[in-house]
This record gives C-alpha cells, structure tokens and sequence, in this order.
C-alpha cells in the first residue's frame, strides 16, 4: 500500500479549544499538590503556576501550542488489525485496544502532524502518554517512519516528542523490532540532510529511549522529565541501593552529557524556532518573510523551507524574493 | 552431574540409571550391554517426545540452562585464529561483550557476542552477559573495524537484557543501544546475526539488526523478560509461565511472524545435551545463510537490511 493515499485526506484541524471541557474546574500539581483553577492551568501550558511542575500533556494540545497560531495538518496513519499476538494478560489486549481507541478517539499512541514552526514548514510526532501509556507498538513504529517520509518528501525538519514508558509488551517481539524501525526513520532524515530534533518530554523509557529518542541530532527535554533506558525500580532492585537524588531526571542527563539542553516549556517554541531556523535557513539571507497565515507559498516563495537543500550557496538575485521585505 | 530442569525428572532418571548400569557392569556383561542399549534407546524416544513439544516456559528454561553452550563456546567451535579485541576507547573494556577477528569457515570476519560465564568467577567477569553501554560501544567500535576492512560481522546473541545500574544509566544506556542499532543497520558488509541463547529486549536487538537472522531452536527472543512482564501487566512474578506463553517467544512463533530468519535445529535433548553439534549446526547455518550476501556490494546490503526489518510486522498494519 501506497503511504500518500493515505496523505492525500489529511484532516484541518484549526484548533478552537480542547473539545473535552474538563468535569473538574481544579487541576491538582501532582508535584506541590496546589490546586489551580484549569484556565489558569491552560493558560501557563500545563506548567503548574506554584512550583514550576511540568504537567504531561494531550497530544492535541502539545500541537495546538506548537505551531504557529495552532493551525496544523494531521495526517491518516495505518493502525494494527485487532491484536497480532492474541494477546492476553489479565485482559485481551483486543479489548484494552478497543477500550482505549474509544476513549481517547485516537487509534493509537502517536498523531503526525505538518505545519508552520516560525514560518517553517515542519513534521512533528507527538506520542501521547494516556494510549497505554504512550508505549510503542507497530502503529507507533509506522507513525515515525511516515513521519520521516513526509518530512523528507516536504524537505522539512522532523520534531519528536515522545511520552512513552517503552515498547508494548502486549505486541511482543514485532514491538521490540519498532526499535530498528524507527531507527531506520532516523537515517532516512540524515541521509536527506534534514534536521531531525527530539524534545524528550515526561517519561521517556524503555526501547523508546534505546532507539530513535536518544538519536536527534539535538535533544532537548522539558525540565524535570524522566528520562532513562532501565526503570529506576528495576535499577534499585539489582543494585540494593537507594538511587542518587533527581536520577534520570532531565537536568540529571544534561550533567552527564546525555543531552543538549533542558527547555522550560515557555521557552519551547521559541528555542525550536530559533534552532530550525539556524539548520534551516543556513544565511541569514534565506529567511523566508511569514505572512499572516505563516504560509511563504503566499509570498511568492516556491521552496516551502527557503533554503537551498543542495547546499549550493543561493545566489543574490535568485534569493532576493526570499528576503524579508522592508514594507 | 548433569542440572536438570524441573519438566526433565523422568529423563534425568533414566540418564541416572544409564550411568549407573555403565559404572556397574564390565564390558563383557552382555546383559548389562543389552539392558544399557533398551533404555538409551528409551531415554532417546523420551527426549524426543519432551523437547519436540516444550512449552514456552520449558523453552525459556532450556534458553537459560547454565550448562547450554555460551558465545565462547561457538567461537572457540567455530571461529579460527580468533583475536579478542578490547574496549570502547572511551571508559571501558565491558566483558560481557566478547568481539573481535577471526576466519569463519575460510573467511575473515569480526565476531561480537555477549558471554554469560559458565561458572561463578567467569558469571562475574562477563556480568551474566548484561552489557553497559561500553559494550555497546566496543560493539559499534568492532563494528566500524567490519566496514573499514569489508569484513563481515557475525553477532551470536546471548543476553537476559543490558545491565540496568546506575552508571549504566549515567554514562547513555539507551545511547549506546540506540546507536548500535544505528551503526548496524548502516554497514555495507553483510551481518549474520544468532540468538544462540536468550534474546533478551533491547539488549539483544542493539546487536540483531542483521540480514539475516537466525535462532537456534530452542532459544527465545522476546521485548521483555517473561518475569519482567508478569510483575508489570499481571503484577506478580509468578505469572512467568503465563507471560511466556502470551509474549510469543519461541524461535517458531518468532518464524512464523517472519521476524526471523531461519531456525537452526538443536541436536536431541537440546544443545546443552551435545554442545558440539549445536555449535555445528550453527556453524553451517550461518554459512548458509551469508552466502548470497557476499554476493551483494555495500548499499545493496544496506538497503536489503533496512527493507527487511521495515516489512516486519506490516502484514498487520491496515
Ligand atoms: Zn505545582
């Protein structure tokens, strides 16, 4: 099957508000206890108000406050026929995949999304943490490797932000494989030359880690994520020790030189705007003007990103349209 | 003495008794001889029938059993000249990955396996054959060594999973994971990879993203340890057996959902019964099985890889 017959219906999602108005007007910080009025909560993107806590957040609203005045592009992504393995524990997995999809209106743990970052065509793969707990099965794996297709085909930087506690256990050993899979996603961006960053968000572990998160060409992770390969339970039990103060915490991984940097989500935007920026544009000269809809093709452009992917130095004349115009 | 596993008491009876009945008669005792030969002959159509039908719990067990034949074993058996080389030139030499070169049947090629030890003192040289992330980087290191000198890489795959402790954690474990899956799947030489043992989660991958991959019959390969999967989704370790079942870890679920290779029969009562004809089994498969790549050149080797492990699990995409 041909991937783009599934691009070909992608779904506008101008984003108004969450659908689901939450029942409970008070959210609860799980880090300081406070409660906190949930507008005020949505307003300070899930960051609790108090104590700085970074609360987990919906897929639809990681998009919603990514991209420029929160317009993207979805796209359709295969989903696995009922359960590979028959799997089950104390329940079918059949039926928790059943019980999950309707709950959450999604087929699985990852949405793909395309739209403007700075004016920047971008790719974005955003796990969600409450789809069984963002774990990665073939769905998963398949969502990153369309993701790269799409982002290589539009010549654009790829964004991940997984949440995700590690592969799917119920998918057993074709879970396990989504590690070389989405790794495969990986390479197929830097053989295109193309900026593939990782924002690594509340929890990060398992085969997730051990793949495609821990290969961005940048890793960036929100403050106080927990980031890690083994969970620390396991680690405690094996070692019969109590584990250092703020372990796999993500300032814990910037001390050990595990990641680039560690980004309060207020400054998230920002910062990943300003480093597709400097992959994107390489000259100052190749910024592309953004017009109200951030959409460069409305300007004249014809090369969504303004930059040359050859890496041939653009030429005055020929990226003078590029240039931001002084009116 | 041979350690037995739980399913194999009648078995273990009858090798007891065998044994016993040698000891006891002299050679010219034709009715000893007689009574030795009708209950081989027993204990053969026993084994048969036990390892032909072992359940996956039986299979975990056997994959683990202490006296199975480890990545030593089949390198000693199999590779000529072998020279271990060390270290991942950064922190560390991590012994419970065993690399380096060797001649495979007349051919040149660098070996990387994980060893779990065979006794207390090796058990602890090797770590039980839980690799940190120097030995994933040794691995990607030897790995580099293949494609500089167009040799290839023959990984033998025997591990409970990578070592989860603190330094491990610190120093980017999942680095070194994710990045030897990276570095394998890039090689333009071609990569045979065996699970000789036990498969263990992303421990094992990070050496299995091969062209071909095989697994000896009664070994196991799974994303997560049987224990480790009953304590999580049944929230007692004592559900193994179920999560054995459940996780589909047997080399004939794992060929049946094509995401292996190839299986490589085990001699009667399993390799650890005839460590020496496992290992040439192995041998052969392994043979066999990177023939037509040395055929291929570099990027078709690369991208015959990347289709390979892309198709799996597609079947049930819709
Ligand atoms: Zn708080």
């Amino acid at each position: 099957m041909n991937w783009l017959t599934n691009y070909v219906r992608p779904k506008l999602r101008a984003l108004v508000r969450k659908p689901d108005v939450p029942d409970n007007l008070w959210v609860q910080c799980p880090s300081c206890e406070q409660m906190v009025f949930h507008r005020e909560m949505e307003a300070s993107l899930h960051v609790c108000p108090n104590c700085g806590h970074h609360l987990r957040l919906p897929a639809d609203r990681r998009l919603a406050i990514l991209f420029d005045d929160g317009v993207y592009q979805t796209i359709e992504l295969p989903r696995i026929e009922a359960d590979p393995l028959k799997f089950r524990d104390r329940k079918r997995y059949g039926d928790r995949l059943k019980e999950t999809r309707a709950k959450l209106g999604a087929d699985d743990a990852i949405r793909v999304a395309h739209g403007r970052l700075g004016g920047i065509g971008v790719v974005v793969a955003v796990f969600e943490f409450g789809f069984m707990g963002g774990s990665m099965g073939i769905a998963v794996g398949e969502g990153l490797v369309r993701a790269a297709r799409l982002a290589v085909l539009q010549r654009a930087p790829l964004i991940v932000f997984p949440a995700s506690g590690g592969a799917r256990m119920q998918e057993g050993i074709l879970s396990l494989m989504q590690m070389p899979r989405s790794v495969i996603a990986v390479q197929e961006m830097r053989e295109a030359g193309l900026p593939y960053i990782v924002v690594l968000t509340d929890p990060t572990t398992g085969g997730v880690t051990a793949s495609f998160a821990m290969l961005g060409d940048i890793a960036i992770a929100e403050p106080g994520a927990v980031i890690g390969f083994a969970g620390a339970r396991v680690i405690e039990d094996t070692i019969r020790q109590q584990l250092p103060a703020g372990f796999q915490r993500a300032e814990y991984l910037l001390d050990h030189g595990i990641i680039d940097m560690v980004v309060h989500r207020h400054k998230l935007r920002d910062t990943l705007i300003r480093l597709v920026d400097l992959l994107v544009n390489k000259r100052a000269a190749d910024v592309v003007p953004i017009t109200a809809h951030g959409d460069p093709s409305a300007n004249g452009a014809t090369r969504p990103n303004g930059a040359d992917r050859t890496g041939e130095p653009i030429p005055a004349e020929r990226s003078h349209d590029h240039r931001p115009r002084a009116d | 003495m041979l350690s037995h596993l739980d399913f194999e008491q009648s078995i273990v009876e009858l090798e007891t008794k065998i044994e016993e009945l040698r000891h006891l008669g002299d050679a010219a005792n034709l009715k000893i001889a007689g009574e030795v030969s009708r209950l081989e002959a027993r204990l053969d159509r026993l084994l048969r029938q036990t390892y032909a039908k072992l359940a996956p719990w039986q299979k975990v067990q056997v994959a683990r059993h202490p006296r199975r034949p480890h990545c030593t074993d089949f390198i000693s058996g199999l590779i000529e000249g072998f020279t271990p080389l060390a270290g991942d030139r950064a922190f560390a030499d991590d012994e419970a990955i065993v690399g380096g070169l060797g001649r495979f049947r007349g051919l040149s090629v660098v070996v990387i396996g994980q060893e779990k030890g065979a006794d207390t003192d090796s058990r602890v040289k090797h770590n039980f054959g839980m690799a940190k992330p120097e030995g994933y980087r040794k691995a990607q290191r030897l790995m580099a060594v293949a494609e500089r000198f167009g040799l290839p890489v023959v990984t033998l795959v025997d591990t409970p999973g990578a070592y989860p402790g603190v330094g491990a954690e610190e120093r980017g474990q999942a680095e070194a994971i994710a990045r030897s899956i990276d570095v394998s799947l890039a090689l333009r030489v071609p990569v045979v990879g065996t699970v000789i043992g036990e498969g263990g989660s992303g421990g094992a991958i990070a050496l299995a993203a091969a062209n071909s991959v095989l697994m000896l019959e009664h070994a196991i390969y799974s994303v997560i340890s049987p224990e480790g999967c009953a304590s999580i989704l049944w929230r007692s370790g004592e559900h193994a057996r179920d999560a054995a079942e459940a996780l589909k870890l047997t080399a004939a679920d794992l060929l049946h959902l094509k995401v292996i290779d190839e299986i490589v029969p085990e001699p009667v009562g399993a390799a650890h019964r005839d460590p020496a004809t496992a290992i040439r089994h192995t041998g052969d498969a392994i043979e066999a099985a990177l023939k037509p790549f040395l055929a291929l050149d570099g990027p078709a080797l690369k991208a015959r890889r990347r289709e390979k492990f892309l198709a799996i699990g597609s079947q049930f995409l819709i």
